[in-house]
Parts: C-alpha cells; sequence; structure tokens
C-alpha cells in the first residue's frame, strides 16, 4: 500500500517507565530454571497506557516541532487502555492542546495496534485528509501469574507524528498487512488475564504472519533483504525476532539495534515501535529500515521507511530510547505484584 | 461522608491541569498557579492565563507516610517546585528514592495519574515532577 | 465599641470520647460554662459555635440551632464558624463582637470537635481541607506534609537542628501532667520524640498534636451584664481581638518561615490592648507541630526570627522564664480537638487570670496572650485578656 503522495515521519517519541524485574527474580518465586530475557520494564503505581502515551506523544511534538493544534487525528494502540469505554486518545489529544478539531479513537490488534495506528494515519496524511496524524503504541501488558508470558509482559510507548514528505525525517515508502483469523492469544472481556496457545504461537502465527507480510511488501515495492539497512520485528522474547531474521535473509547485526526486548522485555503495542524509534535514533540519512509487527488473532505490519538528511538535527530534540533504558530501578516480586495490582489493600 | 466523588469537578479542571495552565499579573508580572481572578501578589484584577514552563527546579519536600484516602498505600513524595520562570507549584515528585532528592535538584513535568475514584470511577490524571532525563 | 468580658468558663476533659457525641460534648461544655457564670440560661441571647469538620466528619452542619436546641434555649442568635483550626478562635471574635457591638449583652462561645468516630485516612483528608482542594489536596499532600515542608525551610534557612525544634513536645507534655483535662498526662522525653515513627519527613508522630475530641466553652459579657455572673470579683476583660489572614497556599507565599497573618493579627491586637509583648505574663500558642511552635515565639515578638528554638532550649517558655508558654499542656499535650481549640486556649488563658491553674499557677499573671491558628498559617487569631481587678 501507498499513500497517493509523500508522506513519512516528521516526528518520533519513546517513553519506557522507570522500573524493572529481572527475570531472575520471577524464576525464583515460580522456581523456574531459565528465562528468556534478563529483565523487563514495569509500569510505576501512578502510570498506565495512557499517561505513557502522553510522554511518547510529547516528545515525538518536540522533534516533530509543529503547534499541536495543527494535528488532525489522535490514534491510539493498545490492548490494556485504563478504561474499557472511554478513549485514551481523547485525554492524550486534551493533554497535549489538540482538541476539540480532530479524529480521535482508540484500537485494539494486541501487538500490532501501534502500526495498525501508524498506517491509518499515514493513510489520513496520505490522502490529504490531514496535515499531520499522530499515531501512538502503548501497553501496560498484563502478565498472568507463575505463566510464560509473566516474563516478558512489560510496558512502554511509541509515538509517531506523520506529515508531509517535505518535512519529514523518515520518508513512507509503503506498507503490507497480512491478517487472518489464528487465535493464538486472547483475552475474552471481563478477564483479568490473556490465555495463549503455547508452540501455537510460532509458526502458525508470529513467524507465518510477519514472513508474509515482509516478503508481500518486498515484492510490491520491488525490494530484496539487502535493500535494508535495518530491520525491526515484533519482539515477544529474543528468540523470535532472531530466528525470523535468519528466515527472510535479514543478517543479525541489522536486527540488533532494533531489538529490546533482553533489556525492557514485550511492550506490546509499542514493541515494534519502540524497536523503530531505536533504529531512528541512530540511523543515518539515505537508510532503509523495515519495521514488521506482530499482533495476535493475528496479523502483521510491514512498512518500509528512508531516512532523510532531517534526522540528524532533529533526533537530538527529545530523549532517546537509550535514555530511557539505561535509567532503571530493580524492584522485587512483591513490589511488582503490588504496582501490578496483582496484589491490593 | 468526606468530599463527594464528582465527575463534572474533575472535568471543569482538566485543560489546566493537563497543561499545566498559570496565570500571569499584567501590572506587577508574577506569575501563580493555579490562575485566578486576582493576582496573589498586588491584587490587581488584570490578570491572564499563561502556558507555564515544564522544567524546574526542587525546593522542599516531604515524604508522605500517613496518606489522606484515595492515596498511598506505599509512601509518595510531595514538593514544592520552582518552575523556570520562577512560578512555584506543590506536586508530587516521583520515579526518585527520598535519599536521591535535594535542594535544587532539576525536575521536569511527567503526566500521571493522581488518583480514582474509586475501581469503577473515573481516574483523576495531573502534572507530577521526576529529575530530568537525558 | 463596649467592653467585654469573660463571665463564665467551661470544658470536657479532651481525649477519645466513644461514649460522647459531637452533640454530647458541646452541650456538656455549654451548660458547664452557664453554670460557671451563675448566670441564667435563658438569658443567654447568642451563641457562636467554632468547629471546623463536622461535615465531613459526622454528616452534620447547623450546629448553632442544634446546640440550642440540646441545651434547651432554642430562640437564641446562633451560627457556626469555620476557619479550619482557628475555627474556635474565629468564633470567639464573632461572640466577641457581638457584645461589643451592643447588639448583645450575654453570648456564648462553644469551640468543638468529634474527630475520633472516623479513621485515620479520613480525618487526614478532612483536615487537608484547610488548603486548596483542588490544587494543593489533589497532589495527596497531607497536612502534615504541608508543615514538614515549614520544618525543612526552617532548618535550611536558620540551620536550626530537629533535636532543639522538638523540644517543644518535650515541653507541652511535662505541664500537661497537673492539668485536668489533657489528653496526655504523662512526661515524655526528646528521646522518645526523636525514635516515635515518621508521619512526614522530618516530622515524627510525638512532634504531632494528637487526634482526640473535646469541647470547651466561654460566656462573655457586657460590663453591666457581668456584674450579674459569679465571675466578677476576679474579673477578665478582653483586652483585644483581632483576627487576619495570609495567602491559602504555601507555594504561593513569599516566604515559608514567617506567618504573616500571626505577624499582622499580633500587631493589631497588642495596638488594641495597648501593650508590648513584654507585658505578656502568660502565651498560649498554637503548635499542632514543634516546629509551628518555635514559629509562632517568633512571629509573636518574642524572639527574633530564626531564634525562637534558643528561647524553648534556654528554657525561657517555663514558668519562671522569660514567657511561660503552654503552662496547660498545648496543642501536643492538653489536645488539639480542632475547631474546638482556640476556646480551649482562651479558657487556659482565663483560668490563669483567675488564678485556678493549681499547680501550674503563674503568681500574679494579669496578662495573657492566647494565638489560634488555621491551615497553615491561613488565618490567624490572637486574643489577649486582662485581669482588671
Amino acid at each position: 500500500m501507498r499513500p497517493s503522495r509523500d508522506v513519512g515521519i516528521v516526528g518520533y517519541g519513546a517513553y519506557v517507565p522507570v522500573y524493572r524485574i529481572k527475570g531472575e527474580e520471577i524464576a525464583r518465586v515460580w522456581g523456574r530454571q531459565a528465562w528468556p530475557v534478563e529483565e523487563k520494564s514495569v509500569p510505576g503505581p501512578d502510570e498506565d497506557s495512557l499517561t505513557m502515551a502522553v510522554e511518547a506523544a510529547k516528545n515525538a511534538l518536540k522533534r516533530a516541532r509543529i503547534e499541536p493544534a495543527r494535528i488532525g487525528a489522535v490514534y491510539v494502540g493498545s490492548e490494556s487502555p485504563p478504561y474499557a469505554v472511554k478513549p485514551s486518545a481523547t485525554v492524550v489529544a486534551e493533554a497535549l492542546g489538540i482538541t476539540p478539531e480532530l479524529l480521535a479513537i482508540d484500537m485494539e490488534f494486541a501487538c500490532r495496534a501501534g502500526t495498525t495506528a501508524l498506517q491509518d494515519v499515514i493513510g489520513l496524511v496520505g490522502s490529504g485528509m490531514i496535515e499531520y496524524g499522530l499515531a501512538i503504541g502503548t501497553d501496560t501488558a498484563q502478565g498472568r501469574p507463575g505463566d510464560e508470558l509473566e516474563f516478558t509482559a512489560a510496558a512502554g510507548a511509541a509515538a509517531f507524528i506523520v506529515g508531509p514528505g517535505s518535512e519529514s525525517l523518515a520518508l513512507v515508502e509503503g506498507s503490507y498487512s497480512f491478517v487472518t483469523d489464528t487465535p493464538d492469544f486472547w483475552r475474552r472481556a471481563g478477564e483479568k488475564y490473556p490465555r495463549h496457545a503455547y508452540r501455537f504461537t510460532g509458526k502458525p502465527a508470529y513467524f507465518r504472519h510477519i514472513v508474509g507480510a515482509v516478503k508481500g511488501l518486498m515484492t510490491e515495492l520491488g525490494l530484496k533483504a539487502e535493500d535494508f539497512d535495518y530491520v525491526v520485528f515484533h519482539q515477544p522474547n529474543v528468540k523470535f525476532p532472531l530466528r525470523v531474521a535468519k528466515m527472510l535473509g535479514f543478517p543479525r547485526e541489522k536486527v540488533e539495534p532494533g531489538l529490546l526486548s533482553n533489556v525492557i522485555g514485550n511492550t506490546y503495542a509499542a514493541a515494534s515501535l519502540l524497536g523503530l524509534a531505536a533504529v531512528l535514533d541512530i540511523a543515518k540519512p539515505g537508510q532503509r529500515v523495515l519495521v514488521a509487527s506482530f499482533g495476535s488473532g493475528a496479523g502483521s505490519d510491514a512498512i518500509s521507511l528512508v531516512v532523510t538528511d532531517a534526522i540528524e538535527e532533529r533526533r537530538d530534540l527529545a530523549p532517546k530510547v537509550s535514555d530511557y533504558i539505561k535509567r532503571k530501578v530493580y524492584i522485587d516480586y512483591a513490589t511488582y505484584a503490588l504496582y501490578r495490582g496483582k496484589i491490593s489493600r | 461522608m468526606v468530599k463527594a466523588p464528582s465527575v463534572s469537578r474533575v472535568w471543569r479542571e482538566r485543560i489546566v491541569k493537563y497543561r499545566l495552565i498559570g496565570g500571569l499579573c499584567k501590572d506587577c508580572g508574577k506569575r501563580f498557579y493555579p490562575p485566578r481572578p486576582a493576582c496573589p501578589a498586588c491584587g490587581s484584577e488584570n490578570v491572564e492565563q499563561v502556558k507555564l514552563p515544564e522544567e524546574g527546579r526542587l525546593l522542599y519536600f516531604t515524604v508522605i507516610r500517613s496518606p489522606p484516602r484515595d492515596f498511598g498505600p506505599q509512601p509518595y513524595i510531595v514538593g514544592i517546585v520552582e518552575l523556570k520562570d520562577g512560578t512555584r507549584i506543590i506536586t508530587q515528585i516521583v520515579d526518585a528514592a527520598p535519599e536521591s532528592l535535594k535542594p535544587g535538584l532539576e525536575l521536569e513535568a511527567v503526566f500521571r495519574k493522581y488518583r480514582e475514584q474509586g475501581p469503577d470511577g473515573i481516574i483523576e490524571y495531573g502534572i507530577k515532577f521526576r529529575p530530568k532525563i537525558g | 465599641m463596649r467592653r467585654v468580658f469573660i463571665a463564665g468558663a467551661g470544658a470536657t476533659p479532651i481525649g477519645e470520647h466513644w461514649e460522647r457525641s459531637l452533640r454530647d460534648l458541646m452541650a456538656e461544655a455549654a451548660l458547664r460554662a452557664i453554670q460557671d457564670s451563675g448566670l441564667d440560661k435563658k438569658s443567654i441571647e447568642a451563641v457562636y459555635i467554632g468547629n471546623m469538620s463536622s461535615g465531613p466528619l459526622q454528616g452534620q452542619e447547623h450546629l448553632g440551632a442544634l446546640l440550642a436546641t440540646w441545651i434547651g434555649i432554642p430562640g437564641v442568635a446562633a451560627a457556626k464558624v469555620e476557619a479550619a483550626c482557628a475555627s474556635g478562635g474565629a468564633a470567639f471574635h464573632q461572640a466577641f463582637l457581638a457584645v461589643a457591638s451592643g447588639l448583645y449583652d450575654r453570648v456564648l462561645v462553644v469551640g468543638v470537635e468529634k474527630m475520633t468516630d472516623a479513621v485515620t485516612a479520613d480525618v487526614t483528608s478532612a483536615l487537608i481541607m484547610a488548603d486548596d482542594q483542588e490544587y494543593v489536596a489533589f497532589t495527596g499532600a497531607s497536612f502534615v506534609g504541608l508543615n514538614a515542608l515549614v520544618y525543612r525551610a526552617y532548618m535550611s534557612e536558620f540551620g536550626a537542628k530537629q533535636e532543639d525544634i522538638a523540644l517543644f513536645a518535650v515541653h507541652d507534655h511535662k505541664y500537661a501532667v497537673n492539668n485536668e483535662l489533657a489528653q496526655f498526662r504523662r512526661e515524655i522525653t526528646l528521646d522518645d520524640v526523636l525514635k516515635s515513627p515518621l508521619v512526614a519527613d522530618p516530622i515524627r508522630l510525638l512532634e504531632c498534636a494528637p487526634i482526640g475530641d473535646g469541647a470547651a466553652a466561654l460566656v462573655l459579657c457586657s460590663e453591666e451584664a457581668v456584674k450579674s455572673s459569679r465571675r466578677n470579683d476576679t474579673l477578665v476583660e478582653v483586652a483585644a481581638s483581632t483576627v487576619a489572614t495570609d495567602v491559602l497556599s504555601l507555594h504561593d507565599r513569599e516566604t515559608l518561615t514567617t506567618l504573616r497573618a500571626t505577624v499582622k493579627a499580633a500587631e493589631r491586637a497588642y495596638r488594641m490592648a495597648k501593650i508590648e509583648p513584654e507585658d505578656v505574663d502568660v502565651l498560649e500558642v498554637h503548635d499542632a507541630f514543634t516546629i509551628l511552635g518555635v514559629i509562632h515565639v517568633e512571629d509573636l515578638g518574642f524572639a527574633k526570627k530564626g531564634e525562637g528554638w534558643r528561647l524553648l532550649k534556654e528554657g525561657e517558655l517555663e514558668i519562671g522564664g522569660k514567657i511561660p508558654t503552654n503552662t496547660l499542656g498545648g496543642l501536643k499535650a492538653r489536645g488539639h480537638p480542632v475547631g474546638a481549640t482556640g476556646v480551649y486556649q482562651i479558657y487556659d488563658v482565663v483560668k490563669q487570670l483567675w488564678g485556678e491553674a493549681g499547680a501550674n499557677q503563674v503568681e500574679g499573671a494579669e496578662i495573657g496572650l492566647a494565638q489560634n491558628v488555621g491551615g497553615v498559617g491561613g488565618t490567624v487569631v490572637v486574643t489577649i485578656l486582662r485581669r482588671v481587678r
């Protein structure tokens, strides 16, 4: 899919909370001998996916250097909004001074909600319906106590402002979405924790959809693996993105700069977007970046971007992903359980 | 019985609280938070609303260990911050242990939850401050 | 303006009164005061009630009409007066104005607070109503927390030490031992205070006035009307009654370490009574927290700014010292049922001037000053009493 005019990313922003819990600490409680990531991020008791979205969006605005009121749409992708009914997008828009003239909505598609929001906003800007659009992927993922996913369910947010190609720090070349009804991971309405289908989440889900989206994108744009300088995959752990990279012919060095799961866990709707932000923090003008998300249910969005000259003067206008990653305070399992509402007064 | 929860009261103050909007006295130059019809320094009614800076430094702080209803259960830090333009505000200081705080520390504004009107009521958001990143 | 005199005084002990309700307490104090005056109950023309939190904690308002009904004098002029923890003092000021104006000859003022029916978190929520609900209470600041900010500002500005300031609590407890109405009648040491749990850093539990219930009442009369009372022989006059306010919230003020409302109210009071601070024989300060005791002593003119703690440390606040202070236990040990305190303070001064302070009597006390504070100095009431014979 290509928009009808040149559009790109005019601003991007990240947010990761300060708290961390070590994989080893979670393993200690449940008597496990191994853990899939070293540590993951934990939201503080006064944070939720909405507050994180606001900070990521503010950082994006700092890099975009535009008046907030010029933003015509706010799309928030999350599976952990604070309200089941009442969108986070309205609060984000009010907090940033974007109200009242705008399109606003919250959307859900597990870990691809952020990239889907981004594609929608690309469409709105690309069609000329709005001048600028803000897309955010944000989650405070819920980890079922004692489940494998508790080791990786983490918290983070990434925001992207889309605008005219001439003002962009990265141009959108095109995108491709691959979607089927594949129930690898789900949460029924009213349930506190999700359920998943264990090994079924691999080949029929994560790998099939990412491979499908990436191959579809490369065919449509006439590109090969060698044409990309960086590739960012959805990162529910460390093994999956490295394996799918190998399957698609991408060397490890191109994946590692955008692979954050070992130090912050799986930030769900923010995951691939945070990886993209980390790449934009270091990429040089002219380099091409592929980002491919995966959301259970299932679907994958693959987007190709080319970095412009504007990146150098804009990337330092807000904290980098590495600034948030290196800022950390370790907590134990009891504090983690209290912060995540697994125990309460 | 203590203070009735209200949706409209929260809604009414949201712009001032979300965006850190203060008041500026056009006669004596004093800046204050929140905005109000008369300047607290000189009493003039020639005041206007102004967006306050989102950076400042810590002046004084304490650790609240016996919280009012709706706050806690763990202790939290409340302090007076002086913004870059001289406006003073009282706020929570987050993402920092009390031992790491010193008067003069550079802080920046963050958007956070202050409290909830029960598990099924609305959430009240506002600005807190944390040590500057980057 | 007419002269105003104290015709009677009565009070309940302060404590956790599980068996007495808000109305029980205020009725008891009112009837004791009226009985003490020897005047006919039905000759009282107006009643003012000082109270801060009957609404939030008891769901009860309209205390004026309630008390008038409960003690059998419905029909009198009545109203509740509220100024946070200065409600008692503000109600006294109202009663003073009522007689001084010439409109009423015999007026009753009652300060009452019932705090122990609520759990601590709810009392904490009620007390922070003394500051801005939307922009200060909203941050989760507690009233103790606000005073902790003042404490830290004071220590850093003047290099004062907590162990010197905390002595105020030790002082109060020593003097409450002989006060039958006091909530705590045992001594404590500085070590006890400094080892007690932190409530809002740096303030420790034993530096805070306690939560408690109580009511105190006074009957005020005109010069003519007091002649029929039992208190006409050893006669105490209200030499000054002043009230001042300050900018409500700490962060809006120019300084945290001077309560400008105290300075203003005190200046006016000294002028009204035609005295200087040195003329005061007995002093009641509103030490809801030890740091406030130190600051009040300075703002009232008894010590230079930043030196109040020296006066305390050097024993000048003791009976026999330069200015006997809180001689019946003050807020920390006598107790602090918030809206009632202002009246309890004046009651304690009156007892001294009448020579009825027992073992804690300040010999020949003639002039007494009581300072009552609402919020962190948002409102301050200063009352000066003089024994005229």
